[in-house]
Parts: structure tokens; sequence; C-alpha cells
């Protein structure tokens, strides 16, 4: 990895995201040939159920390598990606709301049910603009980004790290919660935004937009990857690794620790966002669950367990833990949270750097001569 | 006339245990008087109520009552009066209204109702209240004058007056005053006005409400005036309440953080599971009480030791299980822990409910001391107060008295070099997770007095704990107790211009704010003790 290459061709050179990018499109091409060509009652027909649920993981995905980009790299464990997650998801519902148009139950054009609900005469300003799905993509990415600028941008400034920082982005999604519970707040209080119908002018409820949805974050996954991969690679990313490993130093080697700290920071939020956008017309709802603390803590979960400061473990993770998490709720609700607690003791104790550090063993002892990728600051 | 016969349940239950001898019962004044009542034509229904009132009959709350009620009947055949107790079905249930002895069943046709008018119901509440104003206990007395303040009407002026005259208690002679003050200015009387003005009672406010609008120039200023000066009380009560309340609030924030001090703030360690800790100490206080059914006060007083020790081990169980594999690994520390409280969580809804139990409040800590109409402090929040001083008296003692205090600061500021001088770090590692989490379970049994205990009782407190041992300054339990109590009280003070939930909002976005600010804390650690 000589520094005169192109910086956006450099992570397409390395063999993980060769893997990565190679295994994420032939799945995505898998699922699209089982659902469209193969029929109804075959055995390996995938259902408009299971495409669904196979776009949420990959929002999951998104947004574990969005944690995994700050903690992984810069050493700043989040306990508050979910709020970035859920105004991504905010912003994208506020769309979607305005989409429906006069067809909801109380058939007013403006103004969503719930504000009709609440005797509400217009609509409140943070809502205009809202109509225009530019200015809401738009806003998918200015709302967790401006959020996190000012939040990172205090808390890098006066040097809150570690332990402490952790803390606070947990009081921060944790007080985005009870306010978004609030129906004054104007985002439809505990019940949040549902009743979808249509996106870019297509029907949520038809199968073909499910699909459609489904590659859409397929796609953003994968140029998600390659954005934080190509950070990871670049100067910037040595800097972010340097922070995370002797932020003291960084500073006396003469970095600007606290523009780093922020730059990846607000990049992660937006990605975060981004997950949180595509997750809401799949899912069809957004409520302020999406902002408790425990949803944030466990996003964490899945990178350690997928193994941190890999970007491809975090998807892993996300997927695995997602996966065992619908199998369980469904067959022995109760063994669920044994299960994730379990799972957070197990892995921090015993697999401190996840499947992807398992991974790693197996190929270095096979061949000795590929760096592992988390070990690029050391190199 | 009959004999008198049996006793009732209902009459036990409204008029206190009288016992009359058998021998008397047959020249009881009271048969005399009810049967007056019932025979009276309907202009001589008033006398003869007077009557009873003035008898002064222990049992003369019941008629009244009962015949409020359609529930006083005579029996056809001997012109018997009883009280009906169950008016369900053909046969109905009767009772002697001067023993209260049950009569057992009796066919409705045999009985006939005495009728009661509706103007005379109309006056009952008044006469039931002058009934209550004569009683021999002075609290019954004061809380009946305080029913009249508003309802007195001309024909109440002249017993109330003929009441103050006898009355020995100065507060019941307060109430009097103040009733018939309430009465005197709407009459337009304008001395009475005076009286008005020291009481905090709304009643005297919403007739000092309706005089500023009379007619009468002179009285509408006075009243204003008098208006303002009560204004000024109320809001010094006002505030004095507010205070209570956050301190009250501040002491529970302290109780729940102090543990996490103890383990977060002196030894480093994140423990996310601090609020199950005090989850199991809450679930000892219930299981406490379903061991000694009868005895809620006994099983509180006996669960702040079984709530200290249940929290303890299980503090121990999780420090030699995961954390000290974790050692100088916060974050993971945090995760970790974080899975123990999922696990624990979860292990109380499989293994006893996921439904809220309930703890019963024993009846030294249940009701409130009340200052004056307008400020009442409930007792159990004073007790968890006191509670909350005590322990954390107790845990300054340990810190900075003992020889486990003496060692937990070596260990704390220079682990190696509290080893070479023998030391034993692993132990203290123990020894303070334990007191850490025994205090948690502390939090716990004071908490079971004040919220639901349920499995989501620790997840409420987990943050609002860490917020305060950050406000306060790791390291600092001085700063946990001045953080604690300031920040339930400007939770308080917040509350009624903002709302429950916004308050908390603005409270938690303030220590944010706070922590950029000062990164330590109010109170940081100075010299070497800061540099772990």
């Amino acid at each position: 990895m000589s520094s005169s290459q192109n910086w956006l061709l450099r992570p397409f050179q390395e063999r993980s995201t060769q893997i990565f990018l190679g295994v994420l499109f032939a799945a995505l091409v898998v699922v699209t040939f089982l659902h469209l060509f193969m029929p109804q009652d075959s055995a390996l027909h995938v259902s408009a159920y299971t495409v669904t649920l196979l776009g949420k993981y990959l929002c999951y995905a998104l947004l574990a390598v969005a944690v995994d980009l700050v903690w992984g790299y810069l050493g700043i464990l989040s306990l508050g990606h979910g709020a970035f997650f859920a105004l991504g998801g905010y912003a994208m519902g506020m769309y979607l709301m305005r989409q429906i148009g006069d067809r909801g139950t109380y058939g007013d054009p403006v103004l969503p049910d719930f504000m009709v609900f609440l005797n509400w005469q217009e609509l409140p300003w943070y809502w205009l603009g809202f109509d225009m799905a530019w200015f809401a993509f738009i806003m998918v990415l200015l709302a967790p980004g401006i959020l996190a600028l000012v939040f990172g941008f205090l808390a890098f400034r006066s040097r809150v790290t570690g332990v402490y920082l952790s803390i606070i982005t947990q009081a921060l999604t944790f007080a985005l919660m009870l306010a978004f519970f609030r129906n004054e707040m104007g985002f439809g209080g505990n019940n949040g935004l549902t009743d979808f119908r249509d996106i870019l002018g297509f029907n949520l409820r038809t199968d073909a937009t499910r699909l459609g949805l489904f590659i859409a974050t397929g796609i953003a996954l994968a140029i998600g990857y390659v954005v934080c991969r190509a950070i990871v690679a670049s100067k910037l990313g040595r800097v972010s690794i340097a922070c995370r490993d002797a932020e003291a130093r960084t500073r006396f080697l003469g970095y600007r620790v606290e523009r780093v700290q922020l730059f990846v920071f607000v990049v992660s939020a937006m990605l975060a966002g981004v997950a949180g956008a595509l997750y809401v017309p799949q899912v069809g709802i957004i409520n302020p669950s999406e902002f408790s603390p425990l949803f944030s803590i466990e996003i964490v979960v899945w990178v350690a367990l997928g193994g941190r400061a890999t970007l491809y473990g975090a998807v892993i993770g996300a997927i695995l833990v997602n996966y065992a998490k619908t199998v369980f709720t469904g067959v022995m609700p109760d063994a669920w949270l044994f299960l994730l607690g379990g799972l957070f003791v197990l892995v921090t104790v015993f697999l401190p750097k996840g499947i992807a550090g398992l991974l790693q063993k197996r190929r270095k002892a096979k061949t000795d001569d590929d760096t592992p990728t988390g070990q690029e600051a050391t190199a | 006339m009959g004999i008198i016969r049996s006793l009732t349940l209902l009459l036990i239950a409204l008029v206190s245990v009288s016992s009359l001898p058998a021998s008397a019962q047959d020249d009881d004044p009271g048969r005399e008087l009810l049967v007056n009542l019932a025979e009276a034509p309907n202009s001589g229904v008033e006398e003869a109520l007077n009557a009873i009132v003035s008898s002064g009959h222990p049992r003369a709350r019941g008629w009244l009552e009962a015949y409020g009620n359609n529930r006083l009947s005579r029996v056809k055949d001997t012109g018997q009066v009883v009280v009906v107790l169950n008016n369900r079905g053909r046969d109905w249930e009767i009772a002697n209204p001067l023993t209260g002895e049950n009569m057992g069943e009796m066919s409705r046709r045999e009985l006939d109702r005495i009728a009661i008018n509706n103007a005379i119901r109309g006056q009952l509440e008044g006469i039931l209240a002058m009934l209550d104003l004569n009683a021999p206990d002075p609290d019954v007395r004061e809380a009946s004058a305080q029913d009249m303040m508003g309802k007195v009407d001309a024909s109440l002026i002249e017993p109330l007056e003929a009441r103050l005259e006898l009355e020995e208690s100065a507060q019941v002679r307060n109430r009097i005053e103040e009733a018939l003050a309430i009465y005197r200015v709407g009459e337009g009387d304008i001395e009475a006005v005076d009286v008005l003005a020291g009481s905090l009672h709304p009643r005297a406010r919403a007739a000092l409400n309706q005089a500023v609008r009379s007619d009468d120039p002179v009285l509408a200023k006075k009243a204003g005036q008098a208006l303002g000066t009560i204004e000024q009380k109320l809001k010094l009560n006002r505030a004095a309440e507010t205070l209570y309340f956050g301190l009250s609030l501040g002491s529970v924030l302290v109780l729940a953080a102090i543990g996490l001090a103890i383990t977060f703030g002196v030894m480093g360690v994140i423990n996310m599971a601090h609020g199950e800790l005090i989850m199991l100490g809450a679930y000892t206080t219930w299981g406490m009480q379903q061991l000694l059914p009868g005895q809620p006060g006994l099983a509180l007083i006996l669960s702040i030791p079984a709530g200290f020790m249940v929290a303890a081990t299980a503090g121990i169980i999780i420090e030699r299980s995961v954390i000290q594999f974790l050692k100088g690994r916060p974050l993971e520390t945090l995760l970790a822990t974080f899975g123990i409280s999922l696990i624990l969580q979860q292990l109380v809804r499989t293994v006893i409910s996921p439904q809220n139990r309930t703890v019963v409040t024993p009846e030294w800590m249940s009701g409130s001391l009340v200052i004056n109409d307008a400020l009442s402090l409930t007792l159990n929040r004073m007790y968890v107060l006191g509670f909350a001083l005590v322990v954390f008296a107790a845990l300054m003692l340990i810190m900075r008295k003992t020889r486990l205090g003496l060692e937990v600061r070596a260990v704390t500021q220079n682990r190696n070099m509290a080893r070479s001088m023998g030391i034993r770090a692993t132990r203290v590692d123990i020894m303070t997770f334990a007191l850490g989490s025994g205090v948690a379970g502390l939090a716990g049994v004071a908490l079971s007095q004040l919220t639901n205990v349920g499995p989501n009782l620790g997840q409420n407190y987990i943050i609002d704990s860490f917020m305060v041992v950050v406000f306060g300054g790791v390291g600092n339990l001085w700063g946990t107790l001045i953080a604690g109590l300031s920040l339930g009280t400007i939770n308080q003070l917040l509350e009624p211009w903002a709302g429950a939930v916004l308050a908390k909002i603005i409270v938690l976005v303030f220590i944010i704010l706070f922590i950029q600010k000062r990164p330590k804390g109010l109170f940081p650690q100075k010299g070497r003790a800061a540099e772990g």
C-alpha cells in the first residue's frame, strides 16, 4: 500500500474489501434471483418477507460499520449511535408521512394524522420541505451530521474521552428518547411515524418495491464500507488509529486530534443516519424506542462479536446477532435476553477480537505474509 | 317493643365500639329518640334529628348515616327501629341500632322504611358535621370543622358559636373561626376578612376571591390585600415543598449513585449492572415481606442487612467471574457488566414475575407530617432522606477511619506501591466491590418504599446514577452527595414550568454541557490520585 496510489482505488486493492464486496454482491444477486425466478412453492424461493428481513439486517450491518469506524479506528465507544440512526430514520419517516397526502384516516392533505388528532392547525416549521424527496434525503445526512458535529465539537474540544464520552453519549440518546416521546415535539410521540404508503412514487407495499429497497440497502452498505475503508486506509485514518492508541502522543506530534476525531465521528453519524433512513421504509415504522440506550449498546455488541477494527467483522456480527434474535424471539422469547447478556460477557472475556480475530488467526497460521488490517498502526 | 338481641357488623365499622351493659339497654334513651324520628311528621323531623344530635349518644352518627342512606326501617309488628345492613333480595339483613347486634334476616315485607325527604337529606351533611364537632377526639373535631369550611349556612351559625364557647383546643377553635369567617365574609362582614387573611385553606381563598368581586369597595379592597398576604405565604410554602421534594429526589439519586461512586469512582470499574444490584435489594425487601407476612415493619428493618448481603454477594460473584479478567479495559468492562445486567433482569422476570411486585409500607412510615394547610411532608420520603444521609456518613467513616478504607485508597492511588507495602490488592478489590454493591442493595431497600419494584427498576436509575457520579467528580464521595442533592433539587425546580419529562431532559443536557466545561466534574481529584 504505497502512498502514491489513488486514495479512492486503494480500498479495492485490499483483499478483505475484494472478498467482502464479492460476497455482498453475490448475495444480492442470488437473493434477487431466488425471489423473482423461483416458483412460490419451491423450497428455494425467497419470500418478500425474507427479502425485507434481509434488508433490515443489511441496515443494521451498515450501522455496525459506522460504529466500528469510531470504536475500532478512533477508540471512541459511542453508546449513542442509535440516536443518529433514529434521526436519519425520522428524516425519512417525515418524508414518507408527507407522501401519504390526503390518504390518511383524517384525510387532511397537509397534516399527518397524529397532528390532526392533536388538533394542530398547521405544520410546524421543521416539517417544511419534507414533502420534497431531495430535501428529505439531504436531511437524512444533515440531521445526524449536525448533531454529531455540535456534540463532537464540544466533547472533543474539551478532551472528553474514554468512559466519560461513552456515558455522555448514552445520556444524549436517553435525553433524545425522552424528548421524542413527548407529543409536543411534533414527531408522533409514543407511536412515532407509521402507516407509510409511497416512496418516490412506488407503492411501499408491493414486493417489487421491497426488493428494490433491499438492493438499495445492499448498495448503500457497499458504498459505506468502501468509504470507511478509504478513510481508514488514508493518512487521516492512520492518524485516527494513532489517536486511538496514544492520544496524547499524537497531539504532541502536532496533529490536531480533535479535528480528526470530529471528522470521523461526523462521517460515522451520517452513515448511521443513512442506515436508519433505509431501515424505516422496510420496517414501516419509526418510533422513539430506536433511541433507547439498550439498542445503542446492542449495536456495540454486534461489533464486538464480529471483531473490532475490521469493518467486515461488524457486518458479520450484525447479521449473526440479528439472525439469532429473529430466531430466538420467535422460538423462546424468554431466552433471548439471557443469550444476549451471555454474549456480552463471553465476547468481552473470551473473544476480545471477535469472529474476525478467529478468522485472522487461522489465516495467519496458514500464510504469515498477510498483515491483519487492525494492526496497521503498529506496522 | 321487642327485646334487643344481636350485634351488627356495619355499625361496628361505622361507630366507635360502645359497650352498653345489657341491663341498660331497655332504658336506653336512644330507643325513644329513634321512635320519635320514625313517627315525626314532616315538620318535626328536624327537631327529632336535633334531639338525636344533642343526646350525644355514641351511636348517633351511625343512625344518621343509615337514615341518610335509606337504611333505617321499622319492624311492622313490634315497632322497633332497625338498621338494614343489606337490602338486596327478598330478605333483608338487619341490626339493632342501639347495640349494633346483628339480628339476622327479615322479610322486607315486614319492614317499613323510615322515609327521608330531600330537604332533610340536604341538611344531613351539616348535621353529621355538627355531630363530629361534638366528638370527644379533638382530631375528629378539627377534621369536621375543616369539612364545614365553605358549607356553613345561617342555621349552623348558632351551634358553631356555641361550640366555640366550649372548645378548648386552639386548633379546633381556629378552624371554627375560619369556617364562621368564610360565611361572614360572604355576608359582607369586613372584620371577618382579617381572620381569613391568616388562613392558608383553599376555601378561605375562594371566599376572599369572591369578596374581591363584591359591590362594597371597602370589602373588595381589604379582601384583595388579604389575598396578597396569603399568596406570599403560599409562595413560601410552595418553595419549601419544592425544596423538600427536590431533596427527596436528590437523596434517592445519592443512594443510587453512592455505591457507584465506590466501584466506579474509587476502583474505576464501570459497573453497568449497578442498577440491577439496586433491583436485587428491592426484591430482597419484597421477599422478606413474603417471609414475614403481617409484619412489614420488621421485614423492612431486616431487609437492610439482608439487602446489603444479597447485593454484596452478587457483587462478589460478578467481580470474581468477570470483572477481574477485564482489569484495565474499562470499555470492555462496561459491555460485560451490561450483559450481566440483562441476564439479571431476565432472571428476575423468569424466576419471579415480569410484573411489578407490591412492597408494603409499614404504618410508621406512611402518612405525612402536616405543617399547615399548604404544606405537608410525606413521611416515607423523610425516612429515605434520613437513610441516605446515614448510609453516606457510614461510608465516609469506612473510607476515612477504617483499615479497609485506608487500603482502598492506597490501592487506588498506586496499586504496585500498595502491593509492595504488603496490601493484598486482590482482596481489597473484592472487598471494595462488595461494599459498593452492598450499598446498591441498601438503595434498593429504600427505593422499594418509593417506587414500583419490578425488573426494570435498575434500568431507570443507571443513567441517572452515572450522571451524578460524573457530575460530582469521580472518586469523590462528597461530590456525589452534593451532585445528587443539587440535581434532584434542580429537577424539581424545573418541573413546575417545564413538566417532568422536559425537566429531566434539561438536566441531562445541562450535565452533558457541564462535562464539556469541566470534564472531571464538580470536585475533581487532585494530586497523584488524579493521574491514574
